[in-house]
């Protein structure tokens, strides 16, 4: 018997989106509530395990053609970039950089280098769980 | 450069890093993690020179100042060590070219070796008690990579072990700095000496004992001593030569160093029990070690149980803290260090020609192979510390400062200890490279000749360092000095103290 996924197919593609969504949210609330890289990056891997759990294998890597173990280095290169910028300007190592900065939308803004380390944690931590899921859900 | 002593760190973490997108490219991997260790060597020498010239450097890293953030501390005694794995991770990265396979080498081989770096350097450099810890795990995880990597059945059964061991030995760490945290409320060495002397003004508090010996029994299951070494013998004989090289040379000392840390810096106001305990326990390894190393008609097998007697040497003169002592174990740490790769990488090529470690089965190889033969014999000579070359002075110190404190039995037996271990090696050069030569299957395609570089590298270090002991020893004593005199180490970092 063919089994019809259409129920957990469509419900996916909509919840997909609200929690990749929320992950962002979570992410960029880090500062100060909170979530942060670790957390938003655990959601946003949670959601390509809810599109892998909906569809098979292939459909997901066309869907995402992304090289999940590449996106580990990247973010470790992130993260050790923001700490050995500070080598630059002749600061410790790892120390950072704050300001307030007026966006052309978004109006007065607080920036500081401390988002860009969590961006590598972010990528690290989806690139770590995927390849574990995949490895393990290729392997026959 | 105020952040000179993070680039031993920094530069295996990026070239680690790098070379995960070059996986597939195994000689551009070779040439990167080749230049980067090349570099990482000149540094941590200029690091070392930079110490000696103005006293031990600090680093609060990301600006936050002493007990509040991470500060990585280089003293004498951790820029000398790092230096030290700087050219034995060197010595291992070429052995690797020729014998580690390309399989191993397309599957992220050089990326985890670059990650142990950054785990065994960031340990000897950080000044923070939980750092130490992330810094074990790096290193450890690494090793689990390195240990498992290439999937044969004794490397997964062994693995299995390791892992099992290193992950209670973690959460015993991780409770062992909880119990600290509880009492003095800090996490920085510096720091947390100052509180522990605070407290202990009159009589030691029994908890703060309490703990020495958690942090004895935890760094002892990395480092290997007397009754929590039982993993060891199996799980560094699984892997090939040029990581078990890796492995007896750095893994182990790192836990040696770590109790010298706490023993010297934290826990040296009631030394009647807790370094009494210590010396009973290294004195108990060099048995054990010496036991091991007589008993085996294996190649690799003798050489681990020599592993188990070093590091029993080294911490009986940390135990008996003369400074003629602490000086002896540094520079026999050093000499362990560099004459340990030596020894399991000229042990590979013995493997490698003969196909199997097994004594028996093994003779006659200096006939075809003297280079091999002879370089064999010095390293196997200044192990046993044979007067001009290197282990001869550590082991002196450590036995002068032995009978120093009175511990004649303990010194006795450091002594007697040579010779068994002597017995040892030499039972590997006289059943091995003496007798009638045989021929053994497959040996033409070992390239013996690029394979010799590495080790023939690490013994003319052996044998330099030991000739011109004279030169090193005022690096030496500094760093003795450091480990004898724990206030220049929390001057140095708590500024204002």
């Amino acid at each position: 018997m063919k089994t019809n996924d259409v129920i957990l197919q469509t419900a996916t593609k909509v919840v997909l989106f609200i929690i990749v969504l929320f992950s962002i949210h979570i992410f960029f609330a880090g500062h100060y509530t909170p979530g942060g890289g670790f957390v938003g990056g655990l959601l946003t891997s949670g959601a390509i395990v809810l599109l892998l759990l909906a569809f098979d294998m292939k459909t997901v890597s066309k869907i995402l053609p992304v090289n999940y173990i590449h996106m580990i280095a990247i973010g470790l290169l992130f993260s050790i970039g923001t700490g050995a910028g500070a080598l630059l300007f002749n600061v410790p190592f790892l120390t950072h950089a704050f300001g307030h900065v007026e966006l052309p939308v978004l109006g007065d803004t607080s920036l500081h280098t401390a988002t860009l380390f969590d961006l590598g944690v972010f990528l690290v931590v989806v690139g770590v769980t995927m390849t574990i899921i995949q490895t393990i859900g290729e392997d026959e | 450069m105020i952040n000179f002593l993070i680039l031993p760190i920094l530069i295996p973490l990026i070239t680690g890093v790098l070379l995960i997108f070059a996986a597939k490219r195994i000689m551009l991997q070779r040439w990167i993690a080749g230049l980067s260790s090349v570099i990482t060597i000149m540094v941590s020498a200029l690091l070392v020179q930079k110490v000696r010239n103005d006293g031990i450097q600090t680093l609060d890293v990301s600006s936050w100042e002493a007990p509040f953030g991470i500060t990585l501390v280089s003293d004498m005694m951790s820029a000398i060590l790092v230096l030290t794995t700087s050219i034995v991770a060197f010595a291992c990265l070429i052995y690797s070219f020729w014998s580690i396979g390309e399989d191993r080498e397309k599957f992220y081989y050089y990326a985890a070796f670059n990650f142990l770096i950054v785990g065994v350097n960031g340990a000897f450099t950080t000044g923070d008690i939980f750092n130490l810890f992330v810094f074990f795990e790096v290193m450890l995880m690494a090793s689990y990579v390195l240990l498992v990597l290439g999937g044969k059945k004794a490397q997964l059964r062994e693995s299995i072990k390791y892992i099992l061991v290193n992950v209670i030995s973690s959460a015993l760490f991780v409770i062992a700095v909880a119990y600290l945290y509880s009492v003095v409320g800090t996490l920085n060495m510096a720091h947390i000496s100052v509180r522990i002397s605070e407290i202990s003004q009159v009589a030691q508090p029994g908890i703060i004992t309490v703990i020495a010996v958690l942090f004895l029994i935890v760094f002892g299951l990395k480092g290997a001593i007397f009754p929590l070494y039982f993993w060891m013998p199996g799980s560094y004989y699984a892997p090939p030569a040029p990581i078990l090289a890796l492995f007896g040379a750095l893994l182990t000392k790192v836990g040696v160093y770590s109790i010298t840390r706490t023993y010297t810096l934290f826990f040296y106001h009631d030394i009647g029990f807790t370094h009494q305990l210590l010396s009973i326990l290294a004195i108990m390894s060099i048995i054990v070690g010496v036991i091991g190393a007589i008993a085996y008609w294996d190649v690799k097998k003798i050489i681990i149980y020599n592993i188990i007697v070093a590091v029993g040497a080294i911490l009986f003169g940390i135990s008996a803290m003369t400074p003629d002592a602490l000086s002896g174990s540094i520079f026999y740490l050093v000499h362990d260090m560099i004459i340990k790769a030596a020894l399991f990488l000229l042990a590979g090529i013995v493997i490698a020609i003969a196909g199997t470690s097994d004594l028996h089965k093994i003779s006659g190889l200096i006939k075809r192979y003297p280079g091999l033969g002879w370089t064999f014999f010095i390293a196997a000579l200044a192990l046993a510390g044979i007067p001009p070359l290197s282990g001869f002075i550590g082991k002196l110190l450590i036995v002068k400062g032995g009978f120093e404190a009175e511990q004649y039995w303990g010194a006795g037996i450091v002594l007697m200890s040579s010779l068994l271990v002597l017995f040892s090696i030499m039972k590997i050069f006289i059943n091995g490279f003496w007798g009638t030569p045989r021929a053994y299957n497959g040996e033409d395609k070992v390239p013996v000749g690029k394979m010799m570089i590495a080790p023939v590298i690490l013994v003319v270090m052996a044998v330099l360092y030991g000739v011109g002991s004279e030169f090193v020893y005022p690096y030496i004593s500094q760093a003795a000095e450091t480990l004898a005199n724990p206030t220049i180490y929390i001057e140095a970092v708590l500024k204002e103290y």
